[in-house]
């Protein structure tokens, strides 16, 4: 038994979605683990497969073949109330798109997942309070999604993925849809929450900004997993991934 | 590592899990009202067939009230009025009763109400799928879906419907008072004008629930990806 706890175990996986009558086969066998509290970046250009193997971890999809597990338990052998509980407690969700729900206030947000966990309203409003202060939101709590500017959106997101204090937290582009400097500020957020919450973050990216922070770099091309850098290994060749990145 | 061993949890946990994933009633109607709110112009059009459809029946079950009313008098220059008027009145009846030419209208109508209101909740779900994604990758089960549309479809029957059958049988007395004069008004039974409008208002509400539960079985059942792939 290895001294650190995998999260995310992902073994010999496959995808094929039907276009019309053609398979596609987006993840062609991909073994991958994740190790609690990291900080892993799945990068790859678009169409990789990135985007199907981060819904794979998320149980927001089902393989074709293979297995995921997350925290040792196949999230295949999972019933639809087990999926729930897993979405609910133990994942959190970030989107490119933010998918704040737009007709409910920033607040109201943060708290509905604390909701479905069966929480208490003035606990769950109390600790949505506390979230939207630690994302530098607390402010603008009765906001509503439109009042609020996509990097704001991002962050009442983080608030809202942090709010069952999940053991995973899954961002899918987080900063595709914000400029230089908010990207910035959201990756360095995420940081910290990983740094201080020992929060697995897993982020499919492609923004190089990311490369930085993370202790783990997987790299996709064509369904398949290309290599997996360390964060000393990164370090060392920064050079080459700024070149990677104009290629 | 145990890689083989059987990772599905056991049966007592799955039990806890049951209960760990809620949304209390009170929760549920406060967000179902919410979101009529916020979209009170889209709920408004939904209802408004079903407060058309609503009041139309209200008006024709009123019309047989007060015509049962004037005749009950036993006036016989009013029982010629309203012979004069349209009403199908053998000498030996003593009561009126809606013609089978304005029931089926009154069904069509109804029928044609459930069909728009399919239409237009189909379309409210549309717009919705994203939210409605992301409610589940928030932890929200298929039947937390079902259960905000189906409080959404009832709090708008119930509203729609009960104006359109105030509407409905309000205007069946004020045409009948400027046909038949003041005893249009006096003269039936005021039970039975507020049955008419109850049964109006109940039969509203059954169709707007009825009208929303295909569309909200398509939303509960749909995979968070799938809701969220759907771009607008």
């Amino acid at each position: 038994m290895a001294s650190v706890k995998n999260i995310v175990r992902v073994a010999n996986v496959t995808k094929t979605f039907q276009l019309g009558k053609i398979d596609v086969q987006a993840l062609k066998g991909v073994d991958l683990e994740i190790a609690a509290g990291q900080y892993v970046s799945i990068m790859g250009p678009s169409g990789s497969g990135k985007s199907t193997l981060f819904n794979m971890i998320g149980g927001l999809d089902k393989p074709s073949t293979g297995k995921v597990f997350i925290d040792e338990v196949d999230i295949s052998q999972l019933d639809a109330y087990e999926l729930a509980w897993l979405r609910c407690r133990k994942i959190g969700y970030i989107f490119q798109t933010f998918n704040i729900i737009q007709v409910m206030t920033a607040l109201e947000n943060v708290t509905l997942p604390m909701t479905f966990a069966g929480v208490r309203n003035e606990t769950a409003v109390e600790k949505g309070m506390e979230l939207l202060q630690l994302v530098g939101l607390a402010d603008r709590f009765q906001h509503k999604p439109f009042e609020l500017s996509g990097g704001q959106q991002q962050r009442v997101a983080i608030a809202r993925a942090l709010a069952n204090d999940p053991a995973i937290i899954l961002a899918d582009e987080p900063t595709g849809n914000l400029d230089l400097s908010t990207g910035e500020e959201i990756i360095t957020l995420l940081k910290n929450l990983s740094k201080e919450r020992g929060v697995t973050i897993i982020s499919a990216t492609h923004d190089i900004k990311m490369l930085n922070v993370s202790d783990q770099v997987v790299w996709i091309r064509d369904g398949r997993i290309d290599k997996i850098e360390s964060r000393e290994e990164l370090t060392i060749s920064v050079g080459r991934i700024d070149a990677r990145a104009e290629a | 590592m145990k890689a083989t061993a059987k990772p599905t949890p056991p049966a007592t946990e799955s039990l806890q899990i049951h209960r760990q994933v809620v949304l209390p009633w009170g929760k549920s109607i406060a967000i179902a009202f919410n979101s009529i709110r916020v979209r009170f112009f889209r709920s408004l059009i939904t209802t408004m067939s079903l407060v058309l459809a609503v009041s139309f029946l209200s008006f024709v079950s009123v019309n047989t009230n007060v015509a049962n009313g004037l005749l009950s008098t036993g006036d016989p220059a009013l029982r010629q009025a309203l012979i004069r008027s349209g009403y199908d009145l053998q000498p030996e009846d003593t009561r009126a009763d809606s013609s089978p030419k304005q029931r089926w209208i009154v069904i069509l109508s109804l029928l044609v109400c459930v069909v728009g209101i399919v239409n237009a909740q189909l379309m409210a779900v549309t717009e919705r799928f994203r939210e409605i994604g992301t409610m589940k990758c928030l932890g929200a089960l298929d039947r937390f879906v079902l259960r905000l549309f189906l409080l959404e479809a009832s709090m708008q029957g119930l509203v729609g419907a009960g104006l359109g059958a105030l509407a409905g049988a309000l205007f069946a007395l004020l045409s009948n008072a400027a046909r038949f004069g003041t005893q249009a008004v006096t003269t039936p039974v005021p039970g039975d004008i507020l049955l008419s409008v109850a049964i109006a208002t109940g039969v509203g509400c059954l169709l707007s629930v009825l009208g929303v539960l295909y569309p909200a079985f398509v939303a509960a059942r749909m995979q968070p990806v799938e809701a969220m792939r759907a771009e607008h």
